[in-house]
């Protein structure tokens, strides 16, 4: 059983990471990885209320009428949101004012839900726990990834230290500003998927059409 | 008024909520593959979006806010921390309603859209207008305008998305690239062109 854990943690954190191969999460994913601290505290929460709600759900499986399963996974998440987004607002109001939104969204955020409706309902309460941190991780993950990237090209930085000194403050580093805008997080995370899929080549979707050569030209 | 068109044009351009929010992103990639499913999807996000923002706006404004309660005798109650759990109820209930109401009077809308409104609920785009009407302080004029200019943004978006994806699938992309990363950086292409709206000031 043992061995069993380990696994569902660390398989979603590059094998079936939510981001790069589910497709899950992604909005968030995008518009809080401008500076390091701000995704870790992103990552920290989603991980928290992914795990948490997955085993509050599991507990519940056999009570919920599948009719109206839906409604009350939600109202579990966004009770547990709502936690985050009080607790966050008490010990960390300025990071909490820079993720705005985002902080309510972890509600939407397809990983809760996926991660809910395809193993919490199905699975034991202990187990889903670990599927829903281990997906929470597999997602802090890349958003750290990103976020390293972002803030050390964009603005010379990491975790608001500075590494490169830039030119504005006389140094010799000049930031790249298409960092920090929000379409680098594309470019950012689309480079990382490639770079992803060439590591694991069983990762590679199919194409939809055969290229064929024509001979005789 | 003046204040209204502006606002409508600023949200489906300047902060459109798919390209410079990366709202909705989930169903923007999955569903972004044909242009009439692509367009089938906007048209409901579009709706939805249309009838929740202005109905969360009421929500907080009569029930929520500080003080709103005035009205049941409760003036000191402040409630805003049921906000996230009432607009995501809203949006669920106001989603099924939908259904049934095209299910029973407009079935072949319902056949056309049935598969979607589900997926709706669970879109960032709707509840992320709803909690940037909040952030933002609309009233219901503006939150109207708001939900409904933001969810035609949306619609373009993915419309958009779909018509240069159905072209990108006959080209020659590296293996590692298939699928989704060639979207991702599409989508990365398209967010930097709605950029240059960002200067507009109306």
């Amino acid at each position: 059983m043992a061995q069993t854990y380990r696994s569902q943690l660390i398989d979603p954190l590059v094998d079936n990471n939510p981001i790069t191969l589910q497709v899950l999460g992604i909005c968030s994913a995008l518009a809080v990885t401008s500076s390091m601290q701000v995704a870790f505290v992103m990552a920290l929460a989603v991980t928290l209320v992914t795990g948490f709600s997955s085993m509050f759900i599991s507990m519940l499986r056999n009570q919920i009428p599948s009719s109206i399963r839906i409604i009350v996974q939600m109202v579990i998440i966004a009770s547990l949101v709502i936690l985050v987004d009080q607790v966050l607002k008490a010990y960390a109001y300025e990071i909490s004012k820079t993720l705005s939104v985002f902080v309510g969204l972890i509600i939407t955020n397809c990983i809760v839900m996926g991660r809910a409706e395809a193993f919490a309902m199905k699975n034991p309460p202990i187990a889903s726990f670990i599927d829903g941190v281990g997906n929470g991780l597999g997602y802090g993950l890349l958003l750290m990834v990103v976020s390293v990237i972002r803030e050390l090209f964009g603005s010379g930085s990491l975790w608001g230290i500075t590494i490169l000194k830039t030119v504005n403050n006389g140094g010799w580093y000049v930031p790249n500003g298409l960092l920090l805008l929000p379409p680098s997080a594309f470019f950012v995370i689309g480079l990382i998927i490639w770079a992803v899929r060439t590591w694991k080549p069983e990762q590679v979707e199919e194409r939809e059409y055969k290229i064929q050569t024509v001979e005789g030209h | 008024m003046e204040g209204l068109i502006s606002l409508a044009v600023k949200a489906v351009f300047i902060e459109n909520l798919a390209l410079s929010f990366f709202l909705g992103m989930c169903t923007f990639l999955a569903v972004s593959k044909k242009i009439s499913t692509a367009m089938g999807l906007g048209i409901s996000v579009m709706v939805v979006q249309a009838l929740t923002v202005p109905a969360n706006n009421l929500i907080l404004t009569k029930l929520l806010a500080p003080g709103a309660l005035a009205w049941a005798g409760f003036p000191d109650v402040d409630l805003t921390f049921l906000g996230l759990i009432s607009y995501i109820g809203v949006i669920a209930a106001l989603v099924q309603i939908l259904e049934m109401v095209l299910d029973k009077y407009f079935p072949p809308l319902y056949n056309a859209l049935g598969v979607y409104l589900p997926l709706i609920t669970v879109n960032c785009a709707i509840m992320g207008g709803s909690l940037f009407m909040v952030e933002r302080g609309y009233n219901f004029a503006e939150s109207a305008t708001y939900g409904l200019s933001s969810g035609f943004g949306w619609a373009l978006a993915i419309t958009a998305m779909a018509g240069v994806r159905e072209k990108l699938k006959y080209s020659d992309i590296p293996d590692g690239l298939q699928g989704l990363g060639i979207t991702f950086i599409t989508a990365g292409l398209m967010a930097m062109a709605f950029m240059s709206f960002s200067g507009v000031k109306l």
